[in-house]
């Protein structure tokens, strides 16, 4: 039994890194209908700047949790920096372009900033401070659940909260869900269209970055290439979820973290990989529309 | 055949004989488009029958829930309301592309290019230029379709069609956007290719042109059959005029 | 000619990249040792270039809406000069044949280094048109293009293992194999629409590599199949360098089969309907081409070269193992078909070469070269979309004689 709830935890944690990263493929899919290869690496990018500042500090003595916060901090802001970029640079250019050519050039986006941070800074893992304690509360149950557990889990699910109120209740919220239902549309009622797409990138990209500081603590080490497969997972998450569906991607996210978790720890743990490859496959062939997505009806 | 919740197409139940030119008219968004699409089978049609008789071979074959392409070979064929060309292919090859489902040759005869494939090419070019001389396009017939004015673009896809060898020809608005002189000659057309065994059934809000044509006239609106017959029982049907100009008119 | 508020906007550039490039240009961290090293020529570097950067890319842009604004009238497409030298018989013979003379004196002219340099450069050749019909011609972005190659490669490895099968027998059986591996994976995803697809191939290639290293029972894992036969030349065993040579003549032939079949493919009743497809599939159906098989053709077709080169690239290592086939492989024929220009087999050509020997001769440059595939993407999309060399189609050109044929 401590087994399956360890496993269980396992898998909402992972569950919960998945859905930072995959709200931001859903989102930007939402507005602009490009899949976001280079999310992935923004999710790297984030976990690099959060290691890079909080080994910084501490080298410098600053205390625990002032590391924890500005590194977090600094990892939002630099990887929402690299996301608006990124779409000035490489998306907004091909907007009226045929479908491809964005996911060509988001592609070589991605293989871009692999080597950039490979370049600039190692091919090696990096072993990733601890940035989250050992809670004495947490004592009795720690051989199952985790401190870092615990803290993934009330984190993610108050990122949630927030994204939620910001969508619902917003007034870059509203602006937001009328441009993913219309661009048109909402161009011609005097929505900043161009504004609204920067700041879906800013959000995606900064929940991306808070997930990358997440679980390289939780993990203890990274490298420039943890973006590509994180990145295909959370996108299988999102399109599990149906993409385009902001509580669809959280649901797909958890699905996913649990039936990995699961398969691992009662199967094999060789396959795992695989495992989310074929269920991406899987999911794509017969189900496209995902989870919570709605199929949609060509006009002729 | 229903879209989310609305039931774009309730009843409609049409007949068309061979060599005969029969119309379909309504107010916009009464659901004649869907009816193509469902004939063509871009839509499967969630009740219903469309049977195709094969005038030739008599051969009768129920169509619905076949492929588009499938329907096609068994010898209908359409243009589009928003026109459907290849734009960035020439003229020529347009209407080749529409021989593809009459010619076999494939990937060994496209390397080997042996004498069957060369004359299969050839005979493609060659029914091509006809088909396009017949719609009067053969003089554009190196330029780009998307070049094309408007009016040609139109008969541009006729000829297309033609080129799959149809028995019934589906046109969906052919003369949209055409001035009186492009009218004119489409009409002109229309017959032209029934009188050359073609039957044809065509959507258009031109009423002079459906008048003069059309042996025989079906009204829908609403996803309904309103009314049928020959021009002259539509023009006087109450119920069409009805659906044409709303409730309260008394003739 | 250039205002100040340009040059303020420049200015406004330099100073975010110098904020965006920070943490990872200067600062570099040594958690170990606990020593940072703060690189501030890095921030300096990065400031100048992305200065001079934007201004030209601005005026790239200017130009280019003045030569929009001044040519308006004008909307024929000017055809690459090279197919114009192409088209012309006394340009093209000739020009061919310069080239198959190089081509064959190639070997005896330069080291037997150069040499397996070529080969694998021209390897890339046959695999950049392979991926060419399929991405280029037909449309379909197929990111796992590297799955096949792989299924060519472990095919003659393990045929070659455990039956003792020579090359010559396995060549066609790994085509074929990867051609049939294509239709088992095109058949259900190639109804997808675009995006999709290309993640679906994707994550089967992805699939396939990760197979590769964890059965180790089937495919000795990550550590791979060593010696492997060199192919045979009737029957006679040749020298190392002999057999160098004889790959690379093996290799120089199928690449004007390669060149030879997906000429006369483009210009086919299949090669037709592949165009039509990436126009306009509705109409396409519409018009009685059946869309899943013609597609699936197409893939397969694609396949199929990546089976023979696989072939080619176990024997000529004499080692395959996993590591071999990543994604990144196949982002690599990716970037030869998009610098080259999609659809053009001059383009793809000289995109492979231009890839795949600059990295090696250059050595400085090497340690950039994914640097550089991943910004060429990204470059060609945004300034060049139809490659270098864009692929103005042979029309089929009516002639007056009515039997004439189609250019």
């Amino acid at each position: 039994m401590d087994y399956f709830i360890e496993l269980l935890f396992g898998g909402l944690t992972r569950g919960s890194i998945y859905a930072l990263i995959a709200l931001g493929y859903t989102m930007v899919y939402g507005i602009i209908g490009l899949i976001n290869f280079a999310h992935g690496e923004i999710y790297m990018i984030g976990a690099f700047t959060s290691f890079i500042v909080a080994t910084v500090l501490s080298i410098y003595g600053f205390p625990l949790l002032a590391i924890v916060v500005i590194a977090a901090l600094a990892a939002a802001v630099w990887s929402s920096a690299y996301g608006v970029t990124i779409e000035k640079i490489a998306y907004r250019p091909l907007r009226h372009a045929p479908r491809l050519s964005p996911l060509i050039s988001a592609i070589g986006m991605s293989i871009f900033l692999q080597n950039y941070v490979l370049l600039a800074q190692t091919s090696d893992f990096l072993s990733f401070p601890a940035l989250i304690p050992e809670f004495a509360f947490m004592e009795p149950v720690a051989h199952i659940v985790g401190s870092s557990d615990l803290v993934i889990l009330v984190t993610t699910a108050l990122v949630m909260l927030a994204l939620t109120v910001l969508i619902k209740f917003t007034r870059i919220g509203k602006a937001m869900r009328a441009t993913s239902q219309d661009r048109t549309m909402a161009m011609l009622v005097g929505i900043n269209v161009d504004r609204v797409i920067s700041a879906t990138f800013v959000i995606g990209s900064a929940l991306a970055a808070i997930g990358g500081m997440l679980i390289a603590s939780h993990i203890g080490q990274i490298n420039f290439y943890i973006g590509f497969i994180a990145g295909i997972k959370a996108f299988t998450a999102a399109v599990l979820g149906g993409i385009g569906s902001i509580p669809g991607a959280v649901l797909g996210s958890l699905v996913l973290g649990l039936t990995e978790s699961f398969a691992t720890g009662y199967v094999s743990s060789d396959y795992e990989d695989v495992f989310a490859f074929s269920l991406l496959v899987l999911i794509l062939i017969f189900k496209p529309s995902g989870l919570l997505g709605k199929a949609e009806t060509k006009k002729v | 055949m229903n879209f989310g919740g609305i039931r774009a197409l309730d009843s409609l139940d049409l007949d068309i004989h061979p060599g005969e030119i029969v119309a379909l008219i309504g107010p916009n968004g009464a659901g004649k488009t869907t009816f193509f699409n469902c004939l063509t089978g871009i839509y499967t049609p969630s009740a219903g029958e469309i049977r195709l008789r094969n005038p030739e071979t008599g051969k009768e074959t129920r169509l619905n829930g076949m492929k588009p392409n499938k329907i096609t070979e068994k010898g209908m064929a359409r243009t589009f309301q928003n026109i459907r060309l290849f734009a960035n292919m020439s003229v020529l090859e347009n209407v080749m592309i529409g021989r593809h489902c009459r010619t076999h040759s494939l990937i060994l005869g496209a390397i080997f290019r042996n004498p069957a494939t060369r004359k299969e090419e050839r005979e493609i070019v060659d029914s091509s230029y006809q088909i396009l001389k017949k719609v009067n396009l053969h003089k554009q017939v190196n330029e780009q379709a998307k070049n094309l004015p408007y009016g040609a673009q139109r008969r541009l896809e006729i000829a297309r069609a033609l080129a799959t060898e149809p028995f019934l020809l589906l046109l969906d608005e052919p003369a949209a956007g055409m001035n009186p002189q492009e009218t004119e000659a489409l009409v002109k057309l229309i017959r032209l290719i029934c009188r050359e065994g073609h039957s044809i059934l065509l959507i258009e809000h031109d009423m002079k042109l459906v008048m003069s044509l059309s042996d025989r006239i079906f009204v829908m609106d609403y996803g309904k059959k309103i009314a049928q017959g020959s021009p002259e029982e539509v023009r006087s049907n109450p119920a069409v005029i009805k659906a044409y100009l709303g409730e309260d008119v008394d003739a | 000619m250039f205002p100040v508020k340009e040059l303020k906007r420049s200015l406004f550039v330099s100073i975010w990249f110098a904020f965006l490039t920070f943490p990872i240009m200067v600062i570099k961290v040594d958690s170990i040792e606990r020593i940072v090293t703060w690189r501030w020529n890095n921030m300096i570097f990065i400031a100048i270039g992305s200065f001079v950067l934007s201004i030209l890319v601005k005026v790239y842009f200017v130009r280019k809406e003045r030569r929009a604004a001044s040519k308006k009238a004008q909307t024929v497409l000017t055809e690459p000069f090279v197919h114009r030298i192409l088209r012309e018989p006394r340009f093209l013979y000739p020009l061919c044949l310069a080239c198959l003379a190089f081509a064959l004196l190639f070997p005896h002219l330069f080291s037997t280094y150069q040499t397996n340099i070529m080969t694998t450069a021209l390897m890339y050749v046959v695999l950049g048109l392979g991926l060419n019909i399929v991405v280029g011609v037909a449309g379909l972005l197929d990111l796992g293009y590297v799955a096949f190659y792989a299924v060519g490669a472990y095919s003659y490895a393990l045929l070659n293992m455990h039956f003792g099968l020579g090359f010559w027998v396995v060549l066609p059986i790994g085509g074929l194999l990867a051609a049939f591996v294509g239709i088992l994976l095109g058949f259900p995803v190639l109804r997808l629409r675009g995006d999709y697809l290309a993640i679906v191939t994707l994550g089967f290639g992805e699939i396939i590599r990760l197979v590769l290293e964890n059965w180790n029972d089937f495919s000795q894992g990550p550590s791979g199949i060593s010696n492997i036969s060199r192919p045979g030349f009737f029957g006679m065993d040749l020298s190392f360098a002999a057999s160098i040579n004889y790959i690379y003549y093996l290799v120089v032939g199928l690449v004007i089969f390669t060149i030879f079949v997906v000429n006369r493919l483009q210009n086919s009743r299949l090669g037709r309907a592949w165009l039509a497809l990436r126009e306009d599939e509705i109409a396409c159906q519409a018009m009685g081409i059946d869309k899943t098989k013609t597609k699936l053709m197409a893939f397969s077709l694609g396949a199929f070269w990546a089976g023979l080169v696989g072939v080619i690239f176990a024997t000529k290592t004499t080692f395959v193992n996993p590591a071999s086939f990543t994604f990144l492989e196949s982002a690599i024929i990716l970037s030869i078909v998009v610098l080259g220009g999609m659809g053009s087999i001059v383009g793809v050509i000289l995109g492979a070469l231009a890839l795949i020997l600059l990295p090696e001769y250059l050595r400085a440059l090497s340690e950039y070269r994914m640097l550089a595939f991943g910004a060429i993407l990204v470059i060609m999309m945004i300034f060049k979309p139809e490659g270098l060399i864009s692929n103005v189609r042979r029309r089929y050109r009516f002639k007056q004689q009515p039997s004439s044929e189609s250019e």
